[in-house]
């Protein structure tokens, strides 16, 4: 029977030609695995909502947050005023949503410096060792025992209490994690031999540090990233809470900070910003959750 | 002695770093590869052989320039490649190519087949997207992969694929030379013939020159002209195919030669010799045959001077005091 036993092979070869006509790019896989948790999705979902109307809400929400439309204390859902007003009587609502629009904005940028930094110190020290490893390194580590509150709170002392040096101060006290994650996937994936392999192709340093490791090491910095906007966005709430927020615009953490006094008086008005405060990192670290899963789904079933 | 070798390496020596400091406060150091010559003619195989740390692809690594020599030369077709620095060392490289052992990490998971292929003609910058492509092509089908499996990413394909891409990266920029480093080692038994068979008949179609690495003497003898034997950093042996497989002069290839499994009835008078002991500490000098301490003809002589591969200029040699005396 040799005519049968030759079209199954015949077949077995067609088969796997069939399973391999598609490409599929690994974002691809990423992504489709992301969508299948749950919880992240539905974090998603509520994360771009609350963008959605920080962005949207002042532009038809035109109530100015720092104006003194009605009486103090004004409860939530009277006199036309959905979340009530604080204790000069500014409207929450107009507050929510233009701080939400500051908050996140601190939250994003702040990440994405740390991560700028954290990359740049990681990548060369991972990547050329030696003397330049132990330099940054050690840069590294004076950043990391620093308390951070302290030591961003004597920079926007030092500077000015403006939304940038907010946002520069946060960006500066978080980036050690970024630099060590990625100095560590660097010492990983240095030594693999795809990378010799781009090196006797004539591929130079820059390239493969920039083209060759880092798209290899971007994962578990992308989750870092994730989380660290939701830290960004407590650490904010924090130093505004304190006082040292940029008195020309609103935040959450400023809105909590201002009304502290009347937590017991009127608890909405410290209440309201703060479950957004909540909801939004909560949402953030669940994406950083499904990110995680979705880049090493060896670690899924754990 | 016939045309002159395409790439003709003397005196080789790689010397690692070590954590921690001898007795002297010296750094401790690890000389990986030992005073290591060979030449390799064009169109010819050598095969180097040894066992796991005997330092066989370090030697090549720093062949292609991608570990750091302590000393030695390397003559790569006329010209003294091992003095390059800079950017003409990095693009003096892709003379010398390499097809890796492990297809799974030797390919880059974000990039495309063709895009693996494609990558040391990028560097080299001489070819137009245009011309890449019909390389690429040519490649692919010299290999043995069909053209619409170029868009595909590796996890897409299986181990003796991955390796036909490899092989097809390491031809891309029309290298003088392809350093084997166990090239079928990590692959199954089957599919481990079709890619030696394929690297033989590209071999013949390019012309090709290989420098085989391999712990597996049966595919050395299927695909090597010359061979040398490589123990603790140093070649203790060196031969013609023919000559090496009919009558191993080192004690050492005896002992490698044993241990490959026979099926022949009457295999008895072939008896497996153990190789007693540990290989020497190579982060202190040696001051004899390193094989000495495992040997099991040493003598007093074998443990004071370091034998030399002899007779010079033959073409069968071994390093041992033994045959000397």
């Amino acid at each position: 029977m040799a005519t049968s036993k030759k079209s199954l092979q015949t077949l077995a070869q067609d088969r796997e030609s069939l399973a391999l006509v598609t490409a599929r790019h690994p974002a691809l896989e990423v992504f489709s695995m992301f969508i299948a948790n749950r919880a992240a999705l539905v974090a998603m979902v509520v994360l771009m909502a609350i963008i959605l109307a920080a962005i949207i809400g002042p532009m038809v929400y035109k109530t100015d947050p720092f104006e003194m439309v009605w009486a103090p204390f004004t409860p939530p859902g009277t006199e036309g005023f959905i979340l009530g007003t604080d204790y000069l009587g500014r409207d929450l609502l107009a507050g929510l949503l233009h701080g939400g629009r500051v908050s996140i904005t601190i939250g994003l940028v702040a990440a994405l410096m740390s991560v700028f930094i954290g990359i740049s110190f990681g990548a060369f020290a991972g990547y050329y060792r030696g003397y330049v490893e132990e330099v940054l390194m050690r840069i590294t580590e004076f950043f990391q025992v620093l308390p951070t509150l302290l030591f961003s709170m004597v920079i926007v002392a030092l500077f000015g209490a403006s939304l940038q040096m907010i946002t520069i101060a946060i960006g500066l006290v978080s980036w050690t994690a970024v630099a060590r994650i990625t100095r560590g996937e660097f010492l990983r994936i240095r030594e693999l031999e795809y990378v010799t392999a781009s090196r006797s192709a004539g591929a130079t340093d820059l390239k493969l540090i920039f083209q060759v490791i880092l798209p290899n090491a971007l994962p578990p910095i992308i989750v870092q990233a994730a989380l660290m906007v939701g830290s960004a966005i407590l650490f904010e709430a924090g130093l505004a809470f304190l006082g040292l927020s940029d008195p020309n615009v609103v935040s959450w953490g400023q809105i909590i900070g201002s009304n502290r006094l009347y937590i017991l008086d009127a608890s909405y008005t410290v209440t309201v910003p703060g479950l957004a405060i909540f909801i939004t990192v909560l949402a953030i670290s669940l994406i950083g959750d499904g990110l995680n899963d979705a880049l090493n789904p060896k670690l899924r079933s754990r | 002695m016939s045309k002159p070798a395409l790439l003709s390496v003397r005196n080789l020596s790689v010397r690692f770093p070590l954590k921690g400091r001898d007795e002297h406060g010296k750094r401790k150091t690890l000389l990986a590869v030992d005073n290591v010559s060979f030449d390799i003619p064009e169109g010819k195989t050598l095969g180097i052989v040894g066992e796991s740390g005997s330092g066989k692809t370090t030697a090549a690594l720093a062949v292609a320039r991608l570990v750091e020599k302590e000393a030695g030369q390397i003559i790569l077709d006329g010209h003294d490649f091992g003095a390059l620095t800079g950017d003409e060392l990095r693009i003096a490289r892709q003379n010398v190519q390499i097809i890796f052992q492990d297809p799974y990490s030797s390919l880059n998971p974000r990039l495309r087949a063709e895009d693996i292929v494609r990558e040391p003609l990028r560097h080299a910058g001489q070819t137009s997207r245009q011309e890449q492509d019909k390389i690429i092509d040519e490649l692919f089908h010299a290999v043995g992969l069909r053209p619409e499996q170029k868009r595909l990413f590796p996890h897409q394909f299986s181990g003796g694929q991955r390796q036909r891409i490899g092989i097809a990266r390491a031809l891309a920029p029309r290298p003088s030379i392809v350093i084997c480093d166990e090239p079928v080692s990590a692959l199954d038994v089957a599919v481990q013939a079709q890619i030696l068979n394929l690297l033989k008949s590209l071999q013949k179609q390019f012309n090709l020159t290989y420098l085989f690495i391999s712990h597996d003497l049966g595919v050395i003898q299927h695909m090597c002209d010359e061979i040398a034997v490589m123990y603790m950093g140093q070649v203790v042996e060196r031969a013609n195919r023919n000559s090496f497989f009919k009558q191993q002069k080192h004690p050492y290839s005896n002992a490698l030669l044993s241990a490959v499994p026979s099926i022949e009835l009457h295999a008895e008078h072939i008896r497996r010799q153990d190789i007693s002991g540990a290989p020497p500490d190579l982060t202190v000098p040696q001051t004899g045959c390193r094989f000495a301490g495992r040997c099991p003809l040493a003598q007093k002589a074998c443990h004071l001077s370091v034998p030399v591969l002899l007779p010079e200029n033959a073409s069968h040699q071994a390093a041992c005091h033994l045959l000397t005396d």
